[in-house]
């Protein structure tokens, strides 16, 4: 908890994000982001034994009926892509396996 | 009064009774626009030739003797965060930045429907993330009342047209206060609904349990007006509630008599600019003078709401943002061509600023093993405490009155190399959030701040919360104020 957030932390979460950070941001945000985790320490001192935790405010959900309706063509979906492969209906992705 | 100071009911009227063309109305609006833009940078995109077709559409309707909608020939702007078909549509990031969406959000298919005329979009901070406008790809926007000034944010450019006179009526989306803070920077009224009122369907997505769409407009009847078309439940949105949606027009009679109004004065005396202390006091007497009874009331875990809300809308935003990894739309790093991680990694380092990149990261780091039930559980936890404050303060009142920013609009560049000054800035807006009140922001008072070679007026905002889904308490009392004090009727210099 108090341990001060390092670089290596920064790099392991920034795996995690998928996110390919330059040197200077990862130096940045490990001072920003311990800033930021020290100043929300404050909560540890509140007594929160027993209390439930809120995720959502819903009051409840209002679930549609589970019906078959129109849905986006393939073209328009596709259209976005950055390498789409509109004839085949697919996105393309750099190769993944061999 | 001219033309751009008119509300959306004035304008509507003129148009439906003949005594201004659609054409007309839109072709002022757009050369407003086009004068003033270079210096605002309120929008990100202005839609001149769509907008002047479908304002066309209405002026055909109306010689033909079609009933009009209520916003019929009604200029409007859209925060760039709400997907609009065929438009483009950025969250003011690079990732987005070319991304042409394939259908429209619900709002913009009720508002359309109605007859409102889509003018362009508006600058926001990237993804919504951000209380200054200045975590946009494309350049802050600019305060019209000092244009060194933020105009707020993350709505700034809808906050900032709408002050501006560009437009009587835009929508914004409201997250931690990104509706009704920059409302309150621009002079004008913000309303953030209850979580669930409006559909967030075609919203980009930053934080699903708290983000919320709603509507900046020059006074409180046009935002009732608004939350009349925008509300109600839609099969695109779960969460979108069967709540009855009242008539909010007629709620508004005028006086604030029989409403108790709760002022945490502990909550609100700590860290407060002393001009919008003396401002909110000053509104305290307004809102007696109206007929509402004031009553102390204590929120005592108010004053944690920063870290927790930094807690739960960074948890969210790191998952709702992993969508955007070069596949589906938006920005590809050319380093794709090293493989598929690198694909990922660098699409999305080479198209998130740096706000979003922190936030993701943050997190990313409290869902993560070993921290999650220190931070997010923790935070979650603490957001019950914070709803059961509200809860207990409801028992005894109607309303809550807070200021909406414990300062007056900020220098650009104030505050942005230290992140957690920035996100103090918050403290009034975010529980409101993290519990789903209702809550909006009327403009209050000004102060005059020197600058070299004259001075500036600043806007200072009064926010009002009430209880889930009643709006019309917001409503009503927000209105009684407004007619019993001039503040909204001030317009900038431009």
């Amino acid at each position: 908890m108090s341990t001060p957030l390092t670089i290596a932390d920064v790099e392991r979460i920034a795996t995690l994000a998928h996110l390919e950070l330059t040197p200077e941001e990862k130096q940045v945000f490990t001072k920003q982001l311990a800033d930021i985790l020290s100043y929300a320490e404050q909560l540890q001192a509140i007594d929160t034994t027993g209390v439930a935790a809120t995720a959502h405010v819903n009051a409840h959900e209002a679930e549609r009926d589970d019906r078959l309706r129109p849905c986006l063509p393939v073209a328009d979906a596709l259209r976005n892509a950055p390498d789409g492969a509109p004839d085949a209906g697919l996105f393309r992705v750099p190769r993944v396996i061999g | 009064m001219s033309a751009h100071l008119k509300g959306i009911r004035a304008i509507a009227g003129d148009i439906a009774e003949g005594r201004i063309s659609a054409v007309d109305v839109c072709r002022d609006a757009l050369d407003r626009i086009e004068r003033l833009n270079p210096a605002l940078n309120a929008f990100n995109l202005i839609s001149g030739d769509r907008a002047l077709e479908r304002a066309a559409s209405i002026d055909r309707l109306r010689a033909s003797g079609t009933p009009l909608g209520p916003l019929a020939g009604v200029p409007i702007a859209v925060k760039d965060n709400l997907c609009v078909r065929g438009m483009r549509t950025t969250a003011s990031s690079r990732i987005l930045d070319t991304f042409v969406p394939p259908y429209d959000a619900t709002t913009i298919t009720k508002l359309e429907e109605a007859g409102a005329v889509i003018v362009g979009k508006t600058n926001c901070d990237e993804f919504a993330m951000g209380s200054s406008n200045e975590n946009s790809a494309y350049g802050p926007a600019r305060n019209p009342w000092a244009h060194d000034r933020t105009p707020g944010g993350s709505s700034g450019g809808s906050a900032a047209a709408v002050a501006a006179g560009c437009v009587p009526l835009a929508l914004g989306s409201d997250t931690g206060g990104s509706i009704r803070q920059p409302a309150s920077f621009c002079g004008v009224t913000g309303l953030k609904p209850t979580y669930g009122r409006v559909s967030r369907y075609g919203l980009l997505a930053f934080a699903s349990s708290l983000d919320q769409i709603g509507p900046i407009t020059r006074n409180v009847g046009d935002a009732a007006l608004a939350l009349s078309i925008l509300s109600g439940s839609d099969p695109m949105d779960s969460t979108a509630a069967r709540e009855a949606v009242p008539d909010f027009m007629a709620a508004l009679d005028g006086n604030a008599r029989g409403v108790r109004v709760g002022v945490p004065r502990a909550f609100v005396s700590e860290g407060v600019d002393a001009s919008v202390l003396s401002a909110f006091d000053a509104s305290l007497e307004v809102l007696r003078g109206t007929g509402a009874t004031l009553v102390d009331i204590d929120l005592p875990h108010a004053k944690y709401a920063i870290p927790v809300y930094y807690l739960v809308c960074t948890a969210e935003a790191s998952s709702n943002l992993a969508r955007y990894d070069g596949v589906k739309y938006g920005y590809r790093s050319p380093e794709a061509s090293r493989g598929l991680k690198a694909m990922y990694e660098k699409s999305r380092d080479e198209g998130f600023g740096p706000e979003v990149k922190r936030r993701i990261m943050l997190g990313t780091y409290v869902l993560s093993a070993g921290y999650y039930d220190a931070f997010y559980l923790k935070a979650q936890q603490v957001r019950t405490l914070l709803k059961q404050d509200y809860e207990r303060a409801f028992e005894s009142v109607d309303l809550v009155v807070m200021p909406t920013s414990p300062t007056p609009p900020f220098k650009l560049g104030e505050k942005t190399d230290d992140p957690l000054q920035m996100y103090l800035a918050d403290i009034f807006t975010v529980s409101v959030n993290l519990v789903g009140l209702p809550g909006i922001s009327v403009p209050c008072g000004f102060v005059d701040t020197p600058r070299v070679g004259g001075t500036d007026r600043l806007p200072i905002g009064l926010q009002l919360v009430g209880r889930m889904f009643d709006e019309a308490t917001v409503l009503r009392v927000a209105d009684a104020f407004e007619r019993d004090t001039e503040w909204s009727r001030q317009t900038p210099a431009l």
